[in-house]
């Protein structure tokens, strides 16, 4: 069984982020970047699948050449090879067009089972796999905190508030990896070793049948700004018993804290 | 400076790894274990199922073959925790065991390697006592070969993992006085008349236990005897060379470390209306501690790197391991200076860099004896 583990090289949420004068962009050359954390479960949960079933488990990202970073990580941990689509029309693709070419990366390898993190950790848009489900034409579950195979079905339990579904869905199938569903392994210096030589295979959107104009994103970026910091200050004053009556009150009413 | 000719993709992999496995294993729970005065002994086998106990040591007894770059990355890692004495007590088997590789028997070397190296037991390296430190060669504590065994008399101290350890790589006198009446022993915690006389309270180094040893009578069997009788000197000496190479890369990590918090706060910090970064005096004091700093890890570096290609370089390890040391003293000072009364709060890491690379500088032989060593090196 082929399983396809999609996974994306994100900036380390510790980094210091800054946005470059254009407004447009992220300015890169001070970020560290790292494998999207939630992309790590997803590896994680296909190599233990590999390890109890046989599997072979390729890592695929669409990114710059630098992607191939976190790829090497996920080839260290245990993934057999990658396929990176890169190139020409790949840096400014939305959602949409990344789903699209990942769908057809995934088709290419013919893989029947995909892992992917539940969102990226950098834009957050939990978008990429569930298009390529259905794209794919495949079933598809999200949030997944407990995989199992059985047979040709897979058995997953889905996190919903306050409780969770047990699902069953036919291969082929995409998931989505919750935190929590497993430890992701660290990988060692043998197997870092051992992934310097496995393959990572490039692809170009032309390669995989696509064009950059027809996955040219549908929206129009207008302008990056950081976070602003809203700090409120609320001075008590009284003796002690009243401030802290006021304070209990402040909490519980006002900040609904309590 | 990126260094490209001593790390490349595979060393950038694993301190990638080390710095998953630390996010995840002990910066959560440092504190607690600074508070603690130690680490929780479960940490050994965490650490060596993600593959750190065992780097550099053969596959044969469970180890993962690296060069010396790797461990040097790991090293520099592991000091990001802000912990010194927590690399140092988690890591103490690499004083402990290299002796043992290197002149144990292949029988030896089975029987005492693997379960250090999977972190199921504990070693720790006994050379220093209350008389004797850096002059190996008058060390006291008595070995008296009877039938089988040796009895062991005296004692050892500022043993690093000494509370806990399961086994010391000791050096005892078997012979007559001096340099040559000395052999390494392997004295088990179990043998009756080994004790720990006591947990030795320390300035720094608090999430690391050391201890005072004491062996009454101890009955340690001959088969325990590491290489020759007579011959432990050398190794002994042999050993010190990569315990103050490490330990010079300990310090210009910690050092490093000290002046990226200190950067960081003067940029938080304002004073007179203005990050305090804006201020002349304190941007030459971070450009003096930077430039310190690349000095000395460029000069570790190198001397590595002569010890990876085959040398054997007694002077600049020695000169590697003061020069770092006192490059760290100076920048972790001068980070305390910069953070102000914040700097001497127990609140803040460079109080803690303060406290814990102080021993840099003593451990592992101190300043003087290094200068000792060079100077008949270079044959004054």
């Amino acid at each position: 069984m082929k399983i396809a583990v999609l996974i994306k090289r994100v900036p380390d949420t510790a980094s210091v982020f800054a946005i470059n004068p254009d407004q447009k962009s992220v300015a890169t050359d001070k970020l560290k970047f790292v494998m999207s954390p939630y992309d790590e479960h997803a590896v994680e949960e296909a190599i233990k699948l590999k390890e109890a079933n046989g599997a072979d488990v390729v890592v695929v990202s669409l990114g710059p050449d630098s992607a191939k970073e976190v790829m090497r990580t996920a080839l260290a941990m245990g993934a057999d090879e990658g396929l990176l689509v890169t190139g020409a029309g790949t840096d400014s693709l939305t959602s949409k067009g990344v789903a699209e070419a990942l769908a057809a990366a995934v088709k290419s390898i013919g893989a029947e089972l995909v892992f992917a993190g539940k969102q990226a950790v950098d834009d957050d848009a939990s978008q990429v796999a569930e298009r390529v489900a259905e794209l794919l034409e495949m079933a598809h579950a999200s949030v997944v905190t407990k995989f199992e195979l059985n047979g040709g079905t897979a058995v997953v339990n889905r996190e919903i508030e306050g409780g969770s579904y047990t699902l069953e869905l036919p291969l082929p199938a995409v998931i989505t990896i919750e935190k929590g569903i497993n430890t992701p392994r660290y990988p060692t210096l043998p197997n870092i070793m051992k992934a310097k030589k496995k393959p990572i295979a490039e692809k170009s959107l032309a390669d995989l049948g696509l064009s950059a104009e027809a996955l040219a994103p549908g929206v129009v970026l207008e302008s990056l700004s950081l976070p602003r910091q809203n700090r409120r200050n609320h001075i008590i004053d009284g003796d002690t018993p009243a401030r802290v009556n006021e304070l209990i009150r402040l909490l519980k009413e006002e900040e609904k804290a309590l | 400076m990126r260094y490209g000719e001593y790390f490349n993709e595979t060393h950038e992999q694993m301190r990638r790894s080390a710095r998953k496995f630390i996010e995840s294993e002990i910066a959560p729970y440092l504190a607690d274990w600074e508070d603690a005065e130690l680490f929780p002994r479960e940490l050994y086998a965490k650490a060596a199922a993600a593959g750190f106990l065992g780097l550099g040591y053969p596959e044969e007894y469970g180890g993962l073959e690296a060069d010396i770059f790797h461990r040097i990355a790991m090293t520099e890692e592991f000091i990001r925790t802000g912990s010194i004495g927590l690399v140092a007590g988690l890591f103490s088997l690499n004083i402990a065991i290299p002796p043992i590789l290197a002149m144990g028997t292949p029988e030896q070397k089975r029987r005492f390697i693997p379960p250090v190296l999977a972190g199921e037991k504990i070693a720790a390296l006994g050379i220093t006592e209350p008389n004797a430190g850096s002059d190996v060669a008058n060390i006291e504590t008595r070995a008296v070969r009877d039938g089988g065994d040796y009895v062991v008399n005296g004692a050892k101290t500022f043993i690093t993992s000494g509370c806990r350890a399961d086994f010391v790589t000791a050096a005892v006198r078997t012979g007559g006085p001096g340099f040559e009446g000395i052999s390494l022993l392997v004295i088990e915690s179990g043998t009756p008349g080994f004790r720990v006389a006591g947990k030795i309270r320390k300035m720094g180094w608090n999430a690391s236990d050391t201890a005072e040893l004491v062996f009454e009578d101890c009955r340690v069997p001959a088969a325990n005897l590491i290489g020759a009788e007579n011959q432990g000197f050398m190794a002994v000496m042999q050993n010190f060379q990569d315990e103050r190479i490490s330990m010079a890369v300990m310090a210009h990590a910690a050092a490093e470390l000290a002046y990226e918090t200190a950067l960081k706060y003067t940029e938080e910090r304002s004073a007179f209306n203005r990050p305090i970064r804006a201020f002349q005096v304190t941007r030459h004091k971070l450009v003096d501690m930077a430039t310190k700093i690349e000095a000395a890890k460029a000069f570790n570096y190198k001397v590595a790197a002569s010890i990876a290609a085959g040398e054997y370089p007694v002077a600049e390890v020695s000169m590697a391991k003061n020069f770092a040391c006192e490059v760290c003293d100076k920048v972790a000072y001068d980070a305390v200076q910069l953070h102000g009364g914040y700097g001497y709060a127990r609140e803040y890491l460079v109080e803690r860099i303060y406290r814990d690379t102080r021993i840099l500088s003593l451990g592992g032989g101190t300043t003087e004896i290094m200068k000792e060593i060079i100077a008949k090196y270079l044959q004054y």
